[in-house]
Protein backbone atom coordinates (compact mmCIF):
# COMPACT_ATOMS: atom_id res chain seq x y z
CA UNK A 1 0.00 0.00 0.00
CA UNK A 2 1.63 3.41 -0.92
CA UNK A 3 1.85 6.12 1.66
CA UNK A 4 -0.51 8.93 1.73
CA UNK A 5 1.80 12.58 1.21
CA UNK A 6 3.02 13.55 5.02
CA UNK A 7 6.29 15.51 6.03
CA UNK A 8 6.60 14.77 9.39
CA UNK A 9 7.48 18.02 11.43
CA UNK A 10 10.61 16.66 13.21
CA UNK A 11 12.83 15.94 10.61
CA UNK A 12 14.87 18.01 8.12
CA UNK A 13 14.91 18.44 5.09
CA UNK A 14 17.12 18.56 1.51
CA UNK A 15 16.24 20.19 -1.34
CA UNK A 16 16.17 16.82 -3.56
CA UNK A 17 13.53 15.75 -1.61
CA UNK A 18 15.80 13.63 0.80
CA UNK A 19 15.08 14.02 4.90
CA UNK A 20 17.65 13.44 7.84
CA UNK A 21 16.45 12.33 11.15
CA UNK A 22 19.07 13.64 13.53
CA UNK A 23 19.93 12.23 16.93
CA UNK A 24 22.81 13.52 19.13
CA UNK A 25 26.21 12.56 16.42
CA UNK A 26 24.25 10.67 14.64
CA UNK A 27 21.47 10.23 11.61
CA UNK A 28 19.03 8.39 9.46
CA UNK A 29 18.59 9.51 5.81
CA UNK A 30 15.65 8.57 3.79
CA UNK A 31 13.90 9.86 0.44
CA UNK A 32 10.31 12.31 1.09
CA UNK A 33 6.78 11.37 -0.11
CA UNK A 34 6.91 13.52 -2.97
CA UNK A 35 10.63 11.80 -4.31
CA UNK A 36 8.95 8.19 -3.89
CA UNK A 37 5.81 9.33 -5.51
CA UNK A 38 7.52 11.03 -8.53
CA UNK A 39 9.18 7.92 -9.24
CA UNK A 40 6.80 5.58 -8.47
CA UNK A 41 7.19 1.94 -6.85
CA UNK A 42 10.78 1.33 -6.57
CA UNK A 43 12.32 -1.95 -7.43
CA UNK A 44 15.79 -1.78 -6.92
CA UNK A 45 17.89 0.25 -3.92
CA UNK A 46 22.15 0.44 -4.66
CA UNK A 47 23.21 1.45 -1.30
CA UNK A 48 27.28 2.62 -0.14
CA UNK A 49 28.90 0.43 1.59
CA UNK A 50 28.96 0.65 5.17
CA UNK A 51 31.92 2.32 6.51
CA UNK A 52 32.64 4.35 3.54
CA UNK A 53 31.94 8.52 3.71
CA UNK A 54 29.34 10.30 2.39
CA UNK A 55 29.08 14.46 1.61
CA UNK A 56 26.62 16.61 1.75
CA UNK A 57 24.91 17.46 -1.56
CA UNK A 58 26.62 14.35 -3.11
CA UNK A 59 24.97 11.48 -4.31
CA UNK A 60 25.81 8.54 -2.01
CA UNK A 61 23.23 5.50 -4.11
CA UNK A 62 20.43 4.99 -6.16
CA UNK A 63 16.93 4.21 -6.33
CA UNK A 64 15.43 2.92 -9.61
CA UNK A 65 11.52 2.19 -10.25
CA UNK A 66 11.00 0.27 -13.23
CA UNK A 67 11.46 3.31 -15.89
CA UNK A 68 14.16 5.55 -14.01
CA UNK A 69 16.64 6.08 -11.99
CA UNK A 70 17.54 8.73 -9.06
CA UNK A 71 20.23 9.29 -7.31
CA UNK A 72 20.07 9.62 -3.78
CA UNK A 73 21.71 13.04 -2.57
CA UNK A 74 23.13 12.82 0.81
CA UNK A 75 21.65 16.11 3.07
CA UNK A 76 24.61 15.82 5.93
CA UNK A 77 28.43 14.47 5.71
CA UNK A 78 29.70 11.21 7.32
CA UNK A 79 30.31 8.01 8.10
CA UNK A 80 27.82 5.50 6.89
CA UNK A 81 27.25 3.07 9.82
CA UNK A 82 24.45 0.80 8.15
CA UNK A 83 22.30 0.32 5.32
CA UNK A 84 18.57 -0.78 5.61
CA UNK A 85 18.83 -4.32 4.41
CA UNK A 86 14.92 -4.40 4.53
CA UNK A 87 15.05 -2.10 1.86
CA UNK A 88 17.64 -3.32 -0.17
CA UNK A 89 15.74 -6.86 -0.19
CA UNK A 90 12.38 -5.24 -0.80
CA UNK A 91 12.64 -1.50 -2.55
CA UNK A 92 8.78 -1.30 -2.06
CA UNK A 93 9.33 -0.63 1.58
CA UNK A 94 10.26 3.06 0.74
CA UNK A 95 6.87 3.31 -0.71
CA UNK A 96 4.51 1.35 1.87
CA UNK A 97 6.60 3.57 4.38
CA UNK A 98 9.42 6.47 3.43
CA UNK A 99 10.04 7.89 7.08
CA UNK A 100 9.64 4.77 8.56
CA UNK A 101 10.63 1.01 7.77
CA UNK A 102 11.77 2.43 4.83
CA UNK A 103 15.00 4.52 6.01
CA UNK A 104 18.37 4.41 3.89
CA UNK A 105 21.17 4.98 5.70
CA UNK A 106 22.24 5.88 9.63
CA UNK A 107 25.53 7.93 9.33
CA UNK A 108 28.02 8.92 12.00
CA UNK A 109 27.74 13.12 11.36
CA UNK A 110 31.40 14.53 10.38
CA UNK A 111 29.89 18.31 10.13
CA UNK A 112 27.31 18.69 12.62
CA UNK A 113 27.03 22.44 12.22
CA UNK A 114 25.73 21.26 7.96
CA UNK A 115 22.34 20.95 10.01
CA UNK A 116 22.03 24.30 10.01
CA UNK A 117 21.86 24.61 6.02
CA UNK A 118 18.90 22.22 6.10
CA UNK A 119 15.31 23.29 5.62
CA UNK A 120 12.90 22.40 8.10
CA UNK A 121 9.34 21.01 6.91
CA UNK A 122 7.80 24.70 6.30
CA UNK A 123 10.45 26.01 3.81
CA UNK A 124 10.64 22.55 2.50
CA UNK A 125 6.71 22.43 1.97
CA UNK A 126 7.85 25.84 0.27
CA UNK A 127 10.24 24.63 -2.33
CA UNK A 128 7.38 22.19 -3.17
CA UNK A 129 4.98 24.38 -4.10
CA UNK A 130 7.49 26.25 -5.90
CA UNK A 131 8.02 23.30 -7.77
CA UNK B 1 1.68 11.74 -20.16
CA UNK B 2 4.80 11.66 -21.82
CA UNK B 3 5.58 12.35 -25.68
CA UNK B 4 6.12 9.45 -27.99
CA UNK B 5 6.52 9.50 -31.83
CA UNK B 6 4.41 12.90 -32.15
CA UNK B 7 1.80 11.50 -29.33
CA UNK B 8 1.34 12.25 -25.85
CA UNK B 9 0.73 9.04 -24.11
CA UNK B 10 0.03 7.69 -20.64
CA UNK B 11 3.29 5.93 -19.00
CA UNK B 12 1.22 4.39 -16.88
CA UNK B 13 -2.49 4.99 -14.72
CA UNK B 14 -2.42 2.71 -11.68
CA UNK B 15 1.59 1.76 -11.61
CA UNK B 16 3.61 0.15 -14.51
CA UNK B 17 3.69 -3.31 -11.78
CA UNK B 18 -0.69 -3.24 -10.97
CA UNK B 19 -0.84 -2.59 -14.75
CA UNK B 20 1.23 -5.46 -15.54
CA UNK B 21 0.00 -8.22 -13.07
CA UNK B 22 -3.30 -7.50 -14.20
CA UNK B 23 -2.46 -8.81 -17.94
CA UNK B 24 -0.78 -11.42 -16.58
CA UNK B 25 -3.17 -12.66 -14.55
CA UNK B 26 -6.60 -10.76 -15.49
CA UNK B 27 -6.54 -8.34 -18.84
CA UNK B 28 -5.47 -5.13 -19.90
CA UNK B 29 -6.36 -2.63 -22.10
CA UNK B 30 -3.35 -0.42 -24.33
CA UNK B 31 -4.70 2.75 -26.45
CA UNK B 32 -2.12 1.62 -29.30
CA UNK B 33 -3.64 4.28 -31.63
CA UNK B 34 -0.30 5.94 -32.55
CA UNK B 35 0.54 2.92 -34.47
CA UNK B 36 0.64 3.37 -37.95
CA UNK B 37 -1.16 1.66 -40.77
CA UNK B 38 -0.97 1.23 -44.80
CA UNK B 39 -3.27 -0.03 -46.58
CA UNK B 40 -1.56 -1.53 -50.07
CA UNK B 41 -4.38 -2.31 -52.69
CA UNK B 42 -3.88 -3.63 -56.44
CA UNK B 43 -3.71 -6.28 -58.81
CA UNK B 44 -0.09 -6.25 -58.08
CA UNK B 45 -0.17 -5.75 -54.35
CA UNK B 46 1.00 -8.78 -53.63
CA UNK B 47 4.10 -8.64 -55.77
CA UNK B 48 4.85 -5.26 -54.16
CA UNK B 49 4.98 -7.00 -50.77
CA UNK B 50 6.63 -9.66 -52.01
CA UNK B 51 9.60 -7.83 -52.92
CA UNK B 52 9.71 -5.38 -50.27
CA UNK B 53 8.66 -6.86 -47.25
CA UNK B 54 10.92 -10.65 -45.75
CA UNK B 55 8.04 -13.22 -45.00
CA UNK B 56 6.16 -15.22 -48.17
CA UNK B 57 3.53 -13.61 -48.53
CA UNK B 58 2.06 -16.22 -50.38
CA UNK B 59 1.16 -18.13 -47.57
CA UNK B 60 -1.03 -15.08 -46.34
CA UNK B 61 -4.89 -16.21 -47.01
CA UNK B 62 -7.38 -13.57 -46.84
CA UNK B 63 -8.27 -12.88 -42.98
CA UNK B 64 -4.91 -14.11 -41.73
CA UNK B 65 -1.75 -12.08 -40.43
CA UNK B 66 1.88 -12.33 -40.80
CA UNK B 67 4.69 -10.92 -38.62
CA UNK B 68 7.49 -9.42 -41.22
CA UNK B 69 10.13 -6.80 -41.78
CA UNK B 70 10.42 -4.68 -44.56
CA UNK B 71 14.40 -4.93 -45.30
CA UNK B 72 17.31 -2.69 -46.30
CA UNK B 73 19.98 -3.78 -49.04
CA UNK B 74 22.57 -5.11 -46.20
CA UNK B 75 19.24 -6.96 -44.62
CA UNK B 76 18.73 -4.39 -42.10
CA UNK B 77 15.03 -3.77 -40.87
CA UNK B 78 13.85 -0.18 -41.83
CA UNK B 79 10.74 -1.82 -39.22
CA UNK B 80 8.69 -4.83 -37.78
CA UNK B 81 5.53 -5.07 -39.49
CA UNK B 82 2.04 -6.83 -39.16
CA UNK B 83 0.16 -7.91 -42.77
CA UNK B 84 -3.13 -8.36 -42.65
CA UNK B 85 -4.91 -9.64 -46.01
CA UNK B 86 -8.04 -7.92 -46.53
CA UNK B 87 -8.85 -9.78 -49.41
CA UNK B 88 -7.63 -10.91 -52.86
CA UNK B 89 -5.89 -7.34 -53.78
CA UNK B 90 -5.73 -5.63 -50.50
CA UNK B 91 -3.41 -5.70 -47.30
CA UNK B 92 -3.35 -3.77 -44.66
CA UNK B 93 -0.09 -3.67 -42.72
CA UNK B 94 0.43 -1.91 -38.84
CA UNK B 95 3.74 -0.49 -38.41
CA UNK B 96 5.77 1.05 -35.79
CA UNK B 97 4.72 5.02 -35.02
CA UNK B 98 7.84 6.67 -35.37
CA UNK B 99 8.51 4.76 -38.83
CA UNK B 100 5.23 5.25 -39.97
CA UNK B 101 6.35 8.33 -42.62
CA UNK B 102 9.36 6.39 -43.28
CA UNK B 103 7.58 3.03 -44.17
CA UNK B 104 5.46 4.83 -46.25
CA UNK B 105 7.52 6.45 -48.53
CA UNK B 106 9.75 4.02 -48.85
CA UNK B 107 6.82 1.56 -50.16
CA UNK B 108 5.76 4.40 -52.02
CA UNK B 109 9.22 4.70 -53.71
CA UNK B 110 8.94 1.19 -54.85
CA UNK B 111 5.37 1.39 -55.77
CA UNK B 112 4.76 -1.16 -59.11
CA UNK B 113 2.06 -0.35 -61.74
CA UNK B 114 -0.87 -1.59 -60.44
CA UNK B 115 -0.31 -1.38 -56.38
CA UNK B 116 -1.19 1.72 -54.47
CA UNK B 117 -0.11 1.89 -51.43
CA UNK B 118 -1.61 4.37 -48.68
CA UNK B 119 -1.13 5.96 -45.55
CA UNK B 120 -4.48 5.55 -43.86
CA UNK B 121 -3.39 5.90 -40.01
CA UNK B 122 -5.49 9.02 -39.27
CA UNK B 123 -8.25 7.14 -40.34
CA UNK B 124 -7.85 3.94 -37.53
CA UNK B 125 -7.45 3.41 -33.70
CA UNK B 126 -6.19 0.41 -32.36
CA UNK B 127 -6.93 -0.96 -28.76
CA UNK B 128 -4.77 -3.89 -27.68
CA UNK B 129 -6.80 -5.94 -24.91
CA UNK B 130 -4.56 -8.67 -23.93
CA UNK B 131 -4.19 -11.47 -20.88
CA UNK B 132 -5.55 -14.80 -19.84
CA UNK B 133 -9.00 -13.27 -19.28
CA UNK B 134 -9.38 -10.78 -22.03
CA UNK B 135 -11.42 -12.94 -24.21
CA UNK B 136 -13.60 -14.12 -21.60
CA UNK B 137 -14.67 -9.81 -20.69
CA UNK B 138 -14.57 -9.04 -24.15
CA UNK B 139 -17.53 -11.98 -24.88
CA UNK B 140 -15.44 -13.36 -27.83
CA UNK B 141 -14.51 -17.31 -28.36
CA UNK B 142 -11.04 -18.40 -29.03
CA UNK B 143 -9.46 -17.81 -32.27
CA UNK B 144 -6.63 -19.11 -34.33
CA UNK B 145 -3.73 -16.66 -33.69
CA UNK B 146 -2.86 -14.43 -36.24
CA UNK B 147 -5.93 -14.21 -37.92
CA UNK B 148 -8.89 -11.74 -37.84
CA UNK B 149 -12.54 -11.25 -38.57
CA UNK B 150 -15.19 -8.08 -39.09
CA UNK B 151 -17.56 -8.00 -35.57
CA UNK B 152 -19.06 -6.48 -33.30
CA UNK B 153 -18.13 -5.30 -30.12
CA UNK B 154 -20.87 -3.07 -27.76
CA UNK B 155 -22.05 -1.46 -30.88
CA UNK B 156 -18.65 -0.32 -32.50
CA UNK B 157 -17.89 -2.09 -35.57
CA UNK B 158 -14.68 -3.63 -34.90
CA UNK B 159 -11.73 -5.59 -36.91
CA UNK B 160 -10.44 -8.59 -34.44
CA UNK B 161 -7.02 -9.33 -35.15
CA UNK B 162 -5.68 -12.15 -32.89
CA UNK B 163 -2.21 -10.73 -32.55
CA UNK B 164 -0.62 -9.16 -29.61
CA UNK B 165 2.55 -7.55 -27.60
CA UNK B 166 2.45 -9.60 -24.49
CA UNK B 167 2.88 -13.20 -25.00
CA UNK B 168 -0.40 -13.27 -23.18
CA UNK B 169 -3.55 -14.55 -25.01
CA UNK B 170 -5.78 -11.52 -26.35
CA UNK B 171 -7.07 -9.62 -29.12
CA UNK B 172 -5.95 -5.49 -30.99
CA UNK B 173 -9.15 -4.17 -32.05
CA UNK B 174 -8.98 -1.80 -34.84
CA UNK B 175 -11.76 0.72 -35.24
CA UNK B 176 -12.52 4.00 -36.94
CA UNK B 177 -11.24 6.85 -35.41
CA UNK B 178 -14.44 8.11 -34.33
CA UNK B 179 -15.43 5.51 -32.56
CA UNK B 180 -12.05 5.09 -30.02
CA UNK B 181 -13.37 6.62 -27.09
CA UNK B 182 -16.83 4.56 -27.44
CA UNK B 183 -14.76 1.61 -27.43
CA UNK B 184 -12.53 2.13 -24.86
CA UNK B 185 -15.43 3.27 -22.33
CA UNK B 186 -16.80 -0.08 -23.58
CA UNK B 187 -13.74 -2.19 -23.11
CA UNK B 188 -13.33 -0.67 -19.52
CA UNK B 189 -17.57 -1.31 -18.25
CA UNK B 190 -16.40 -4.97 -19.14
CA UNK B 191 -13.49 -4.67 -16.17
CA UNK B 192 -10.56 -4.69 -18.24
CA UNK B 193 -7.31 -2.72 -16.60
CA UNK B 194 -6.28 0.34 -18.75
CA UNK B 195 -2.72 0.25 -19.19
CA UNK B 196 0.21 2.78 -20.07
CA UNK B 197 3.53 2.53 -21.84
CA UNK B 198 5.56 1.75 -18.93
CA UNK B 199 3.34 -2.33 -18.92
CA UNK B 200 3.36 -2.59 -22.76
CA UNK B 201 7.37 -2.26 -22.20
CA UNK B 202 7.86 -4.51 -19.49
CA UNK B 203 5.39 -7.47 -20.69
CA UNK B 204 6.82 -7.45 -24.38
CA UNK B 205 10.32 -7.45 -22.52
CA UNK B 206 9.63 -10.66 -20.47
CA UNK B 207 8.48 -12.22 -23.65
CA UNK B 208 11.62 -11.11 -25.76
CA UNK B 209 9.37 -9.62 -28.57
CA UNK B 210 11.99 -7.07 -29.82
CA UNK B 211 11.25 -3.11 -29.94
CA UNK B 212 12.19 -1.45 -33.30
CA UNK B 213 14.76 1.76 -32.57
CA UNK B 214 16.18 -0.47 -29.56
CA UNK B 215 16.60 -3.94 -30.58
CA UNK B 216 16.07 -4.40 -33.86
CA UNK B 217 16.50 -1.10 -36.87
CA UNK B 218 18.65 -0.52 -39.61
CA UNK B 219 22.06 -0.97 -38.03
CA UNK B 220 21.37 -4.67 -37.49
CA UNK B 221 20.50 -7.37 -40.16
CA UNK B 222 17.41 -9.68 -39.16
CA UNK B 223 20.18 -12.63 -38.83
CA UNK B 224 21.69 -11.14 -36.24
CA UNK B 225 18.69 -9.90 -34.76
CA UNK B 226 16.95 -13.18 -34.24
CA UNK B 227 13.98 -13.10 -36.92
CA UNK B 228 15.48 -15.54 -39.49
CA UNK B 229 12.16 -17.35 -38.69
CA UNK B 230 10.37 -14.14 -39.92
CA UNK B 231 12.74 -14.11 -43.43
CA UNK B 232 11.48 -16.56 -46.18
CA UNK B 233 14.96 -16.83 -47.86
CA UNK B 234 13.55 -18.80 -50.39
CA UNK B 235 11.33 -15.83 -52.00
CA UNK B 236 13.29 -12.77 -53.72
CA UNK B 237 13.16 -9.34 -51.45
CA UNK B 238 15.45 -6.75 -50.83
CA UNK B 239 18.30 -7.54 -48.82
CA UNK B 240 17.54 -11.75 -48.90
CA UNK B 241 21.18 -12.40 -50.68
CA UNK B 242 22.97 -10.61 -47.96
CA UNK B 243 20.64 -12.61 -45.21
CA UNK B 244 21.75 -15.69 -46.98
CA UNK B 245 24.55 -15.43 -46.96
CA UNK B 246 24.75 -14.18 -43.01
CA UNK B 247 22.31 -17.45 -42.84
CA UNK B 248 25.01 -19.90 -44.06
CA UNK B 249 28.33 -18.15 -42.45
CA UNK B 250 26.62 -17.18 -39.11
CA UNK B 251 26.38 -13.49 -38.09
CA UNK B 252 29.72 -11.95 -35.53
CA UNK B 253 26.99 -10.98 -33.21
CA UNK B 254 23.40 -11.75 -31.66
CA UNK B 255 20.34 -10.39 -30.28
CA UNK B 256 20.06 -12.38 -26.69
CA UNK B 257 17.96 -12.17 -24.25
CA UNK B 258 19.54 -12.49 -20.44
CA UNK B 259 18.86 -12.12 -16.90
CA UNK B 260 20.63 -10.31 -13.79
CA UNK B 261 22.72 -12.80 -11.53
CA UNK B 262 23.33 -9.99 -9.20
CA UNK B 263 21.07 -6.79 -7.68
CA UNK B 264 20.55 -4.46 -10.56
CA UNK B 265 18.61 -3.14 -13.40
CA UNK B 266 20.39 -3.62 -17.02
CA UNK B 267 19.10 -0.42 -18.98
CA UNK B 268 19.63 0.39 -22.94
CA UNK B 269 23.21 1.41 -23.81
CA UNK B 270 24.69 -0.18 -20.84
CA UNK B 271 28.34 -1.62 -21.93
CA UNK B 272 28.28 -5.58 -21.92
CA UNK B 273 32.16 -7.00 -20.65
CA UNK B 274 33.87 -8.68 -24.10
CA UNK B 275 32.05 -5.79 -26.52
CA UNK B 276 28.40 -6.22 -26.30
CA UNK B 277 25.62 -3.54 -25.24
CA UNK B 278 22.33 -3.76 -24.05
CA UNK B 279 19.12 -2.40 -26.07
CA UNK B 280 16.30 -2.73 -23.75
CA UNK B 281 16.41 -3.53 -20.12
CA UNK B 282 14.31 -3.29 -17.19
CA UNK B 283 12.74 -4.75 -14.32
CA UNK B 284 10.19 -8.30 -14.63
CA UNK B 285 7.84 -7.13 -12.55
CA UNK B 286 6.98 -11.29 -12.79
CA UNK B 287 10.30 -12.91 -11.96
CA UNK B 288 11.57 -9.56 -9.56
CA UNK B 289 14.90 -9.63 -11.05
CA UNK B 290 16.82 -7.24 -13.66
CA UNK B 291 16.05 -8.50 -17.36
CA UNK B 292 17.19 -7.48 -20.64
CA UNK B 293 17.83 -7.99 -24.04
CA UNK B 294 21.63 -7.04 -25.89
CA UNK B 295 23.95 -7.59 -28.66
CA UNK B 296 26.42 -10.26 -27.99
CA UNK B 297 29.94 -11.55 -29.92
CA UNK B 298 28.34 -15.12 -31.19
CA UNK B 299 30.93 -16.75 -29.03
CA UNK B 300 29.00 -15.30 -26.13
CA UNK B 301 25.54 -16.26 -26.96
CA UNK B 302 24.52 -19.45 -25.94
CA UNK B 303 22.39 -19.81 -23.25
CA UNK B 304 23.97 -20.38 -19.67
CA UNK B 305 26.93 -17.87 -20.78
CA UNK B 306 27.60 -15.58 -18.03
CA UNK B 307 27.89 -11.90 -18.95
CA UNK B 308 28.69 -8.65 -17.41
CA UNK B 309 27.08 -6.02 -17.35
CA UNK B 310 28.73 -2.29 -16.83
CA UNK B 311 25.85 -0.80 -14.63
CA UNK B 312 26.74 2.32 -14.04
CA UNK B 313 30.54 1.77 -13.61
CA UNK B 314 29.82 -1.26 -11.25
CA UNK B 315 30.36 -4.44 -12.82
CA UNK B 316 26.79 -6.47 -12.33
CA UNK B 317 26.98 -10.66 -13.37
CA UNK B 318 24.12 -11.66 -16.10
CA UNK B 319 23.19 -14.93 -17.57
CA UNK B 320 22.03 -15.88 -21.53
CA UNK B 321 18.39 -17.17 -20.78
CA UNK B 322 16.41 -18.75 -23.98
CA UNK B 323 13.46 -16.96 -25.10
CA UNK B 324 10.98 -16.34 -23.41
CA UNK B 325 12.67 -14.76 -20.38
CA UNK B 326 9.17 -15.22 -18.81
CA UNK B 327 6.44 -17.96 -19.55
CA UNK B 328 3.36 -18.97 -17.31
CA UNK B 329 3.64 -22.12 -14.99
CA UNK B 330 1.62 -24.66 -16.91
Amino acid sequence: MAASESYPDDLLYHPEHDWARIDGDEAVLGVTWYAQDALGELVHYEPPDVGSTVSKDTSYGEVESVKAVSDLISPLSGEVLEVNRTVVDAPETVNDDPYGDGWLIRIRLSSAEERDQLLDVAAYRKVLEDA
Amino acid sequence: MVPFAGWEMPVQYDGVISEHRAVRTDAGVFDVSHMGELEIEGPTARDLIQATLSNDVDKLRPGAAQYSLITTESGGIVDDVIVYRLDEHRYFVVVNASNRDADHAWLKERELRGSDVRDVSDEYALLAVQGPRALERLGLETGEPFTFELGLLDGVEVMVNRTGYTGEEGVELACMDEDAGRLWDAILARGVTPCGLGARDTLRLEVCYPLHGNDIGPQWDAISSGLGWACALGTEFTGVERLRELKERGPERKLVPFVMREKAIPRQGMPIEGGGEVTSGSHSPMLDVGIGLGYVPAAQAKAGTELVVDVRGRARKAEVVKKPIYQKER
